[in-house]
């Protein structure tokens, strides 16, 4: 097929479908969209401006993730789990220890859960302060957000290698603790980060929240409701946004989380605004969570002593372990026959389960606004696709 | 009043620019080829093997145990064990490997190898300046060009060389002070019958 045929039937103008005037237009938004969550692609049907109908595509980052998972070690998958949500790879890692932890009976030591919380904590920080910085790049302010969100990423980052040896690919924890603990002056390093990050915060919302240009194009666009929410599966700063009090950390208390005083902050309306100030403060209450866990931060062991590194062997059996990462629910499901290897291995994606109301939220809405709703969505594609 | 907000967000685009002259704070770049940042000690990049001494070939301290090659998660290692052994940089008679590659185009910088390596034999490189025109054999990384000696490892990594270099240290005594005991005690015994072997034992030690 030629390029002129193909664009001629991608554009042929359709009949309206709800028997108003004027015809349908089909753009295909994507894959190489500018806003920079990976490689994503819209069907929308246009009525002027208006959407009548958004499919998504996805799959274009496929990796097989799970089936590798299945025929490799339980270590093995430590490393791949980064590659999931490429943002935060600490909580990844994480929910992926917890999970075998669950199956195979692990005790995991005092000063490594601090250090998952302090480190899990940061990588919300830094996952927000971008999230938000993308936000604002795909609502057309190109540059000055973002580089401010990226100058504070940058410096919890500095951390992570320094901690972990690598910015992005941590691969930092492993069952029964953390792989390397705080080299000399790190949690100073750190508390100096933490200390400086509320005036950061005051400074994006000086530079933010009350700009009329933002609060016209976020305000009363996207709304998620309640129940909608609720019923699809939604969780984390989305489900908040709308209303709905459920965070993971109050819920379950998995690690150490029912030891620290913090809040969680709700939104009212669900729009894209509302999501928006949910992962603001949420930011300033990660702070707070950070300072009480590196103010309490015990010596000890960083590695439950029984557990091997290699040749383990979990008993038969299946467990799922949930946590509150950035984006919502991360869960692993794991279901071991005895085996070095994980019999079956599922990942619960917050990205993609948070991704399936796009439809609801764009019907109605602007062409202009399906970037900033998805922008506020929050989802990495190596998640969606895995 | 309308565009207020959008006059306060603008007055601290202005202090970021304008502390962009005097704080360091405000300005982070650096211009990259001409100006560096330090190295992070933790850093890592892509495995390399150690070898202690001057001769990489005879001080290598991989054994050929074949443990890295079966936990890469990737399976970037490929090793063939020697039919032969000889002698390390300790003087043991050990296995070593005749072919080790590493394709690094395959490696995800895991670090699982160096965690698994029970000889201290695998590190992580920090070395990250390695583009290459060839895609395939530059890419694909041999023994030779694995190979870094231990003065290397101590200045990339000087914390954990250390603990590694202490820990290999008490082993050694440990084996010298056990191999040692063993002589002593075969001594003793070959002492009690004739004195002219014993006293030859001490004398080749």
């Amino acid at each position: 097929m030629s390029a002129t045929t193909a664009a001629t039937a991608h554009f042929t103008p359709k009949p309206s479908t709800d028997g108003g005037e004027g015809q349908l237009l089909e753009v295909s938004m994507g894959p190489q969209h500018p806003s920079t969550h990976g490689v994503f692609r819209m069907d929308v049907a246009l009525d002027g401006e208006r959407v009548v109908k958004l499919k998504p595509v996805f799959g274009y980052l496929h990796r097989n993730h799970e089936k590798i998972a299945e025929t490799e070690t339980y270590l093995g998958s430590m490393p791949y789990t980064d590659r999931l949500d490429y943002l935060c790879s600490i909580t990844n890692n994480w929910a992926y220890a917890l999970a075998v932890e669950k199956l195979a009976g692990i005790q995991v030591p005092e000063r490594a859960e601090y250090l998952r919380v302090i480190t899990g904590e940061l990588t919300r920080l830094q996952n927000h302060t971008s999230v938000i910085g993308f936000l604002l790049q795909d609502m057309g302010a190109s540059g000055t957000p973002l580089m401010y969100a990226f100058r504070e990423r940058e410096k919890v980052l500095d951390l992570f290698e320094s901690l972990t040896g690598s910015r992005m690919m941590c691969n930092y924890m492993r069952f029964g603790g953390c792989r390397a603990d705080m080299p000399a002056g790190w949690l100073q390093q750190a508390q100096k980060v933490v200390e400086a990050f509320p005036r950061f915060l005051d400074e994006f919302e000086r530079l933010l929240s009350g700009n009329e240009i933002l609060m016209a194009r976020t305000q009363g666009v996207g709304v998620l409701s309640k129940e909608l929410a609720v019923d699809a599966g939604i969780t984390g700063p989305m489900l908040r946004g709308s209303g709905v009090n459920y965070d993971i950390r109050k819920v379950d208390k998995y690690g150490i989380y029912e030891r620290f005083s913090f809040k969680v902050p709700l939104g009212e309306h669900g729009d894209v605004y509302d999501r928006y100030m949910v992962r603001l403060l949420e930011m300033r209450e990660s702070v707070k969570i950070l300072q009480q866990a590196m103010r309490d931060v015990p010596p000890g062991p960083i590695m439950d002593a029984k557990t091997k590194l290699r040749g383990f062997r979990p008993k038969a059996g299946e467990a799922y372990g949930r946590i509150e990462s950035p984006k919502g629910e991360l869960g692993f499901y794991l279901i071991s026959d005895g085996s070095p290897n994980p019999y079956r291995y599922r990942v619960r994606p917050p990205s993609l389960v948070n991704l399936t109301v796009l439809e609801d939220m764009c019907l109605g809405q602007n062409v202009a606004d399906i970037v900033v709703i998805l922008g506020s969505i929050d989802f990495i594609l190596g998640e969606v696709d895995r | 009043m309308l565009g207020e907000g959008i006059v306060k967000g603008l007055a601290e685009t202005a202090r970021n620019f304008l502390g962009s002259y005097v704080s360091k704070d405000r300005l982070t770049t650096v211009q990259y080829p001409e100006e560096r940042l330090p190295q992070i000690e933790a850093a890592r990049n892509f495995p390399f093997l150690v070898y202690d001494g001057e001769d990489w070939q005879q001080g290598m301290r991989c054994v050929s145990c074949l443990i890295c090659e079966k936990e890469c998660p990737p399976k970037c290692i490929s090793i063939e064990k020697s039919k032969d052994k000889k002698l390390d940089a300790s003087g043991k008679p050990q296995f070593y490997p005749t072919v080790f590659n590493i394709d690094v185009s395959v490696c995800m910088s895991c670090q699982i190898c160096v965690e698994v390596c029970p000889f201290d034999a695998i590190k992580m490189d920090v070395d990250f300046e390695l583009s290459t025109k060839d895609r395939f054999g530059d890419l694909l990384w041999n023994k030779e060009r694995l190979s870094k000696s231990n003065e290397y490892y101590r200045e990339i990594h000087p914390t954990e060389a250390a603990a590694v270099d202490a820990q290999l240290a008490e082993e050694r005594a440990k084996l010298e002070a056990k191999s040692k005991l063993a002589a002593e005690a075969k001594a003793a015994a070959a002492a009690t019958v004739p004195a002219q072997p014993a006293v030859g034992a001490t004398a080749e030690k």
